[in-house]
Order: C-alpha cells, then sequence, then structure tokens
C-alpha cells in the first residue's frame, strides 16, 4: 500500500529530523559549556549574518508600520478615537510583528546563507576534513553563527520596532492628520519597555532556530549542488515554520492568555 | 614489519548497499601501503576507517593497538591529530589563506607561538615545493598545488600515520611524478607510515612498499610491488593490464 509506505516514511523522517535537530542541539549546548568560543570569528558572523541584513530588516519594518498605522488611522479617526494609533503600532510592532518579521527576514537571508555555506562545504570534504584534522564542526562552525546571531538579532529587532514606528508616526500625520506629539504619547503610554524587552529576548529563541536549522540542514546535505539548494530552501522554509510557532509559544508564555 | 592499523574483520554498509564484507588489512609501520581496486570498491571508506571518521557495523579498526570503536568522540577526535588525511580534492578551507588553512591544526592543538606556528607552515610548504603561495587563497592554485597544499597540511603536525586519498587523480604525468616523489620524501621525513589510495599503477609501483587490491568489499591480494605483479589471481592481473576481458565484471 503507497499511501502507507508513503505515510510511515514521512514520519519516520519526522523523527529523524527531529533527533538530528535535538542532538545538534544538545551537541551545541555541550560546546558551550566548555567556554572555547573564538571571539573573533563570532564577531564576523555577527556581522555577516546580522549587520549585513539590518537594510533589509528596516526596509520591511518600515513599511510594516506604514501598513499598520494607515489601516488603523483611517478607522480610528472615523471612530474619534486617533489618539490610539501610535500605541496601536507601537505596541503590535513591539510584541509581535517587530520580533517575528526581523526573525523571518534573517531566515530567509541568513538561514539559507548558513545552510548552503556549510552544505557546499559538506558537498568538498570541507567538513570532513576539519573533523580529520582533529576539529569540532560544532566548535568551529555552529558556536560562532550562534553566538553571532544570538548576539545581533535581538539589536536588529530594537531598530525594527523603532524604524516601525517612525514609519507609521509618518504615514499617521501624512494620510490622516494625526499630529507627533498625539502619537507619540499614545505610543509612550500603550507599550512599556517591557515589551520591547520581552521583544529581543524573542530574538535570542529565533535566532538560535535559525542557526541549529541552517547548520542541521547545511551538515547533511546529499548529492551535490542539488542538494546544496534542497537544503537551503529546507533550511529557510523549516525555521519560519518554527519561528512563527516559538513566537505563539513564548508570546503566550510572556505575555498570558489575556495578552499581558 | 609490525603493523601500525590493523583493519580486522570489517564489514560496513550504506544503508542497503554492503562496502566491506568481512574486510582484513594490515598497514605495515614505517612503510607505504597503496590501495587499489575498481572505482567504488570501498577504497576511500578505508582510509575514513583508519581515521574514524567511519565505524564499522561489524569488525575491528586498530590503530597502535587501540580500538577506534571504544573511544568517545571527544577522545577520536584527541586521536585523530596523530593522523594526518590529504584529500582527494584537498578540502581546503576556502575562507582561509593556504597558510591558515596549515596553521589551523597548529594554532588549535598546540601551544606553539604565532612564530613558531609561522616557522612550521613555510617548512611545511617547502617540504611540499610550494614556498611562494603561503598569502593566496585556495581557488587561486591549480590542481597540483593544491593538492600539495594539502599535503602540507596534513603532515604539519608530524603524523604517525598519513592517508593520501587519490593524490594523482586529473593531473598530468609531471605532476603526477612531483607528487609521488613528495609522499616518498614526506614518509622519509616523517619517519611515518602512509596509505595511499590511487588508480595510477606507474605512480603506485614507484611509491609503494606494499599493495593491497580490494575487490568485492574485501583485500584479495597484499604484497610487495614484485609480488602483486606476479600474484596468480586473474582478478588482480585483469587489473593490472586493465584488461576488459576477465573475471571482473563491467
Amino acid at each position: 500500500m503507497k499511501v502507507f509506505d508513503d505515510v510511515g516514511r514521512g514520519t519516520l523522517g519526522f523523527f529523524e529530523y527531529a533527533g538530528g535537530i535535538a542532538n545538534l542541539t544538545a551537541e551545541t549546548g555541550s560546546s558551550l559549556g566548555r567556554l572555547r568560543i573564538r571571539v573573533g570569528e563570532t564577531l564576523s558572523q555577527a556581522y555577516v549574518l546580522g549587520v549585513q541584513s539590518t537594510a533589509i530588516v528596516l526596509l520591511t519594518s518600515l513599511f510594516t508600520g506604514m501598513v499598520i498605522s494607515l489601516e488603523s488611522a483611517n478607522q480610528a479617526k472615523s471612530y474619534g478615537v486617533s489618539d490610539l494609533v501610535g500605541g496601536a503600532v507601537a505596541y503590535v510592532s513591539s510584541r509581535e510583528l517587530g520580533p517575528m518579521l526581523t526573525g523571518v527576514v534573517v531566515a530567509g537571508r541568513a538561514g539559507a546563507a548558513i545552510a548552503a555555506e556549510l552544505g557546499s562545504m559538506v558537498v568538498t570534504e570541507q567538513i570532513e576534513a576539519l573533523e580529520a584534522l582533529g576539529l569540532s564542526p560544532v566548535q568551529m562552525l555552529v558556536i560562532p553563527r550562534l553566538l553571532g546571531l544570538v548576539l545581533i538579532l535581538p539589536l536588529l529587532i530594537i531598530f525594527a520596532d523603532i524604524i516601525a514606528i517612525i514609519g507609521g508616526m509618518y504615514l499617521a500625520k501624512s494620510a490622516a492628520g494625526i499630529s507627533y506629539e498625539s502619537y507619540i504619547h499614545s505610543a509612550r503610554v500603550f507599550s512599556s519597555f517591557d515589551d520591547y524587552v520581552k521583544g529581543m529576548f524573542k530574538g535570542i529563541f529565533f535566532a538560535a532556530i535559525i542557526v541549529l536549522i541552517g547548520c542541521y540542514q547545511g551538515f547533511n546535505v546529499r548529492g551535490g549542488a542539488a542538494g546544496v539548494g534542497k537544503a537551503t530552501t529546507g533550511a529557510v522554509v523549516t525555521a519560519i515554520i518554527l519561528i512563527f510557532i516559538a513566537n505563539f509559544v513564548l508570546s503566550f508564555i510572556m505575555f498570558g492568555a489575556s495578552g499581558g | 614489519m609490525a603493523a601500525l592499523a590493523k583493519v580486522e574483520s570489517v564489514t560496513l554498509k550504506y544503508g542497503t548497499k554492503v562496502v566491506l564484507q568481512n574486510c582484513t588489512l594490515d598497514v605495515a609501520e614505517g612503510a607505504i601501503t597503496c590501495l587499489i581496486g575498481l572505482s567504488g570498491a570501498g577504497k576511500s571508506t578505508i582510509l575514513r576507517l583508519l581515521n574514524g571518521l567511519r565505524q564499522p557495523d561489524a569488525g575491528r579498526v586498530l590503530v597502535r593497538g587501540v580500538d577506534l570503536a571504544t573511544l568517545r568522540p571527544r577522545d577520536l577526535i584527541e586521536f585523530r591529530r596523530k593522523i594526518g588525511f590529504a584529500f582527494q580534492f584537498a578540502a581546503l578551507f576556502d575562507s582561509l589563506t593556504v597558510g591558515e588553512n596549515i596553521a589551523l591544526p597548529l594554532r588549535e592543538h598546540t601551544k606553539m607561538t604565532k612564530k613558531e606556528i609561522d616557522r612550521a607552515v613555510v617548512e611545511s610548504l617547502d617540504a611540499v615545493g610550494l614556498s611562494n603561495v603561503r598569502d593566496r587563497m585556495p581557488a587561486e592554485l591549480s590542481g597540483g598545488m593544491l593538492k600539495r597544499a594539502g599535503f602540507a597540511r596534513a603532515v604539519v603536525t608530524n603524523p604517525d600515520l598519513v592517508l593520501y586519498d587519490e593524490p594523482t587523480t586529473g593531473l598530468d604525468p609531471i605532476i603526477t611524478h612531483v607528487l609521488t616523489d613528495t609522499i616518498k620524501r614526506l614518509r622519509k621525513q616523517l619517519n611515518g607510515t602512509a596509505v595511499v589510495i590511487s588508480h595510477d599503477l606507474a605512480s603506485i609501483f614507484e611509491m609503494a612498499d606494499y599493495v593491497a587490491m580490494l575487490f568485492e568489499g574485501a583485500i584479495i591480494a597484499y604484497g610487495t610491488v614484485p609480488e602483486i605483479k606476479r600474484s596468480p589471481n586473474p582478478i588482480v592481473q585483469q587489473f593490472l593490464q586493465g584488461s576488459e576481458v576477465g573475471p571482473i565484471p563491467l
């Protein structure tokens, strides 16, 4: 029965994948515990994976902030509550959209880059060469990427929040005539410092997801260039799905079922 | 001659494909042992077994009497430092210069100063006749230079055993001769042991102290070059003559 074969294979594949990720996570945790951190390589990865993603993150956040403001400003004005617009943009950006969109954009850029780079290293035997030299691929490749992105993603999130709020402010003024003072006052009232910190905290988890999935997919490339392509796509798709799930779980835990 | 490494009755499968079946091989200490056999016969797998990059499904792989399967992952990583591996396509890290590639195992595993590491890198590059490429990127080197840079990285830690995976494949006869000479010279300099996989019979006959032929997952012939040349085994003879006619299925 082909259907049962497919279901069985899919189920086995899922558990194999989950087990592989769990193994890599455990090995990474154990390597981190040894505290042999390659500072130069970590900073270099922070730059390549994070800093070089800044423009695309800011651009995405700017337009997201503007569109939230556009949709809410006209509605709010018609109900006579235009002083809530700044709060709406700041609240949604700091808690949800800022962290999640930043995670998704970085997953698309950095996750793909990690999977493609490590996948190419597998194909050209560079990973085996590391092992043959008595060096751990986790220590040499995973840890610097993980620490680099964990360091930089929360900062990207806070920049994303700020730029979304500024974009929203500009649009609220130009599309609905809401004054900057009113917008800023509303943003300060409706969003707290705590919201921004929790949003940044989400970034640590998202960074771990992006790096671990990218590395796992890269390390498990089979079949040359075609395999690298598949791994890259797989890394991005899986990381984005996991970011959405993690975002829900983290929001539920941090802000509570009632929304905090 | 005593064996530095032993592959004892090893069976290894990739999925359902049996690559090695009850395979046994002794690697003589202080000698160059060449492995010959058809493409896909499992020669590279034997190299990977010898430095613990693969584990057998059955049987044992012993290096200096230590069963590699009994080592914990961290100990195995330590153990590999005594074994150099020159990969088929060199496998230099393309984000590092040639010099940084060669310095990497010294930087990571020893307490040598930067000056000492620099000196070791220069000596290692000199030993393979590549004194002027230290600051170049791997992508800037020709195939033969890449392989020699790979040799330099494999021997920079003065390993007991050096494994060469098809060092002369795809190279012209002059570079092949240079590489063959380099392998012989490095073995002498290190006073160590080497295992070489190659399809180039002329090069094998020039450098090998012992030759082992792998066929259908097992070693079917082992001996010195004259012994292998005189082997009565029709499979060995067909392989050496490169003949289409004989017991080897095409």
